[in-house]
Parts: C-alpha cells; structure tokens; sequence
C-alpha cells in the first residue's frame, strides 16, 4: 500500500538577509505530481528547493518523506536534485562524470551511460572532456542523470537553461513521463511549462519589519 | 562503500589530470628544503641537527599550501552539492575525498623525504625517525587541515584563514615529530614519539571526517 505522500512539507518559514522569502508554506508531493514553483527573481524559488532537498538547514517547519519512510530507506536514496551547478567536473568526461554521480546514489543505474547520453542527445561524446562541451551540453550531461539514475523524486532548479528548443521539449516530455511512471517533480523555470504542471507560486520578497 | 569508491576513484582521477598542480606542494618541499644549505652553511654536523626540523616544517608547509583547493573545486561546480545529496554518510564521502588528497599530495612528500634527509646529512636512528614520523604525520595534516579547508570553502579567499585555524593544531604534530628525530639524533629513544603521531592519526583519521562532514554543510547552506 504506497503511502498518499512523497513528500510532506508543513509550515515552511525562510528568511534571508532580513527578508521574508516565505512563511508558513505547506506543500504536498503525491506520486504522478508535477509542482512547478513560481515566482519572480529572489522570490526564494531556488532557496525552497534546496531547502527540500535538505542542502539549506536555515529554515523552520517540518519536511516529511512519508514514502521513503514507509519503506524505510533514506529519503535521499528517492531523490535526484539538480541545482544551478551542474555538478559535472569539467576535466573528466561525459561517461566519467555520469558514472560517479550514479556511484554515489549506492544503487545500479538504470541501463548503460551510453544510452542515456544518446537519449538526451549527446551520442557520440562519451569520451569527450567536459570543459570542451558548450553550456548546454555540460546542461545536457547533468541531465543525463535523469535516465541513468532510478530516483523517483527530481528536484530541478531551472533545468532548461541553455538547452535549445527540441531539448526542452524532449525534456519536458521526459518530465511528464516520468510523473506517468508514477515518479514525481518538482520544477521551477521560466520557460513555459507544455505539460500539465501543479503550480505553486512565491509570492516574493516582503521586507521584514 | 561503492559511494565511497567512485568518490576516491574520480579524486585521484582529477588529481591525474591535473598532474602540474600536484607538483606544486611536492616542488615547494624541495625547494625550501635544498635552499636552507646553501642559505645556511653546508656544515653537515650543523644540517644533520638542524635538518629533521627543517623538513617537518617544510612538509607542513607544503600541506597547508595544498589545503585551500582541496573543496573548492568541488563547491564551486555543484559537485559537493551531488555528494550531499548521497545517501551514503557523509563523513565516509570526505574520507574518500581526504585519502585522495593524502595519496596524491601527501604520500609524494613522504616518498621525497628520504632523499632529503640523506641530503642534509640526517643518519641512522635519525633517519629512521624522521622517515617513520613523516610517513606519519602527513596524513595527520592532511585530515586536520581537511576541516580548516572546509570551513573556508564558503568564502571567497580562504588562504590565510586556513592557516590561522589550523596551525594551533599542527602543533602538536610538528612538536612530537620533529622531537622524535631529534631525540632519535642524540641517541635517546624515540618510539614514544612515533607513538603518539601514531595515536594523533588514529584520532584524526576517527574523528576529522565527523568534523569536515559538519563543516561542509555549513558551507553549502550558505
């Protein structure tokens, strides 16, 4: 019996540099969910998001992983977050990268390096060193890891930046099929979303008194 | 344990790579080392005393000058951000990252010093002692520096910072190291020394990762 939630966040409260980013904030995550957090620049998108994926411990209310719990296996082994940085190191290759990435969730990846980089249109640079990719193609590596890694929860921060218009769309195809298969995403970006999406809008910066 | 294998298999992969910034360190050691002779005086009765101290100052040198970049990389590419994300602990993951760094900085200085302690006349239990203690006490810089390094890695220009954080504690190392060689010199008994280095690695090499692992989550929160 999988449990409603994967995640469980209640009364979420952020402030930075005096600012109220956010305050009693209570979202819920369900298997199949697309949340798509909204919000102008600063409005504490990216500051919610790493706060979730537990990387900012600044913050009050409570995070729960109903699911991970249930099963009991730690939360992070469900969840694949990509920030800002794409995590990638510039002097290894495309394979290497991704095969150390993969290493550190401590499970086997979902089929083989090679495919995954070809599903996300990079066949052919295996064994190119990533600081000779363009930025959209250290972009594509990182998200690479979508299709090799068997994590249910993605956490992405503006994952479509500098990727071109059929990446994005593939991407986004990729997002709703993986909500289809009963994983679950949360996404913030600027692009328009094509796909059905909860969204859940910041609504910025109040200054605090 | 595969976690922390890909972890030290990348490290020492990237340190390959980039082979000239590891010869930094190795090359500063030297340099300091064959330049006090010919500052000095060549007088071998004068180096054989004056040399052990001279090579341990000079090791922990060249450790804290390799120190500033050993999470730098790291945070500044998002890569810390994926080992956070680990399920793996924490501390096991920085214990990859630190044996690397001992492998790949550390060991080279260990693997020099016999040379330079012939060169600056440094013989018999001398020697030994100051070959054992280095081989030592490197790791022991390496871990404790390890959690100066990351409770810098946040700010922009760590350098001197580091220093001023670690330094107190090198001393011990640098005090129990050194004297071991120079007791050793006088042909009094060292092992004690050697014991206690020993006894400081297996503290350091126990506890640092617990103490970089937390330091590290500060730097990334912020």
């Amino acid at each position: 019996m999988p449990s409603p939630h994967v995640l469980d966040a209640t009364d979420l409260a952020a402030e930075r540099d005096g600012r109220c980013l956010f305050s009693a904030l209570s979202l819920q995550v369900a298997s199949g969910d697309v949340l798509r957090v909204e919000g102008a620049n600063g409005a504490g998108k990216t500051t919610l998001l790493r706060i979730l994926a537990g990387l900012d411990q600044d913050y009050t209310g409570d995070i729960a992983w109903p699911a991970a719990a249930a099963a009991a296996r730690p939360w992070r082994e469900d969840v694949l977050f990509l920030g800002h940085l794409a995590g990638v190191k510039g002097s290894l290759t495309a394979a290497e990268n991704l095969a150390w990435l993969t290493a550190l969730r401590g499970r086997p990846g979902n089929g083989s390096v090679r495919d995954a980089l070809q599903r996300i249109g990079l066949a052919g640079y295996e064994d190119v060193p990533v600081s000779s990719l363009s930025a959209g193609q250290k972009r594509r590596v990182a998200l690479a890891r979508l299709f090799l890694e068997r994590a249910p929860v993605w956490i992405l921060d503006e994952p479509f930046t500098a990727i071109d218009r059929q990446g994005v769309a593939a991407l986004e195809a990729a997002l709703a099929a993986h909500a289809r298969a009963g994983g679950c995403v949360i996404v913030t970006t600027h692009h328009a979303l094509a796909i059905p999406a909860r969204s859940l809008s910041l609504a910025g910066a109040e200054r605090a008194a | 344990m595969s976690a922390f294998a890909a972890v030290l298999r990348r490290d020492l992969a990237l340190a390959w790579r980039s082979r000239a910034d590891l010869v930094n360190p190795l090359g500063f050691f030297v340099l300091v080392v064959s330049l006090f002779p010919l500052g000095m005086s060549p007088d071998p009765a004068l180096l054989a005393r004056i040399g052990p101290g001279l090579v341990w100052v000079a090791a922990l040198l060249a450790v804290l000058l390799s120190l500033e970049n050993l999470f730098r990389g790291d945070r500044e590419d998002g890569a810390l951000e994926q080992v956070m994300m680990s399920p793996a602990p924490l501390p096991l993951l920085v214990l990859a990252r630190v044996l690397a760094h001992v492998l790949s900085t550390g060991l080279p200085l260990a693997v020099t010093t016999p040379l330079l302690a012939l060169m600056l006349h440094v013989e018999g239990d001398a020697f030994l002692a100051l070959v054992a203690g280095i081989t030592l006490g490197v790791p022991v810089l390496c871990l404790v520096g390890a959690i100066g390094a990351a409770l810098t890695t946040g700010l922009p220009r760590g350098g001197v910072l580091v220093a001023l954080i670690v330094l107190p504690l090198y001393v011990p190392v640098l005090v129990f190291g050194a004297g071991a060689a120079h007791a050793a010199g006088l042909g009094l008994p060292f092992a004690g020394q050697l014991a206690i280095l020993g006894a400081l690695l297996a503290l350091s090499f126990a506890l640092a990762p617990f103490a970089i692992a937390g330091a590290l989550r500060i730097s990334v929160s912020q």
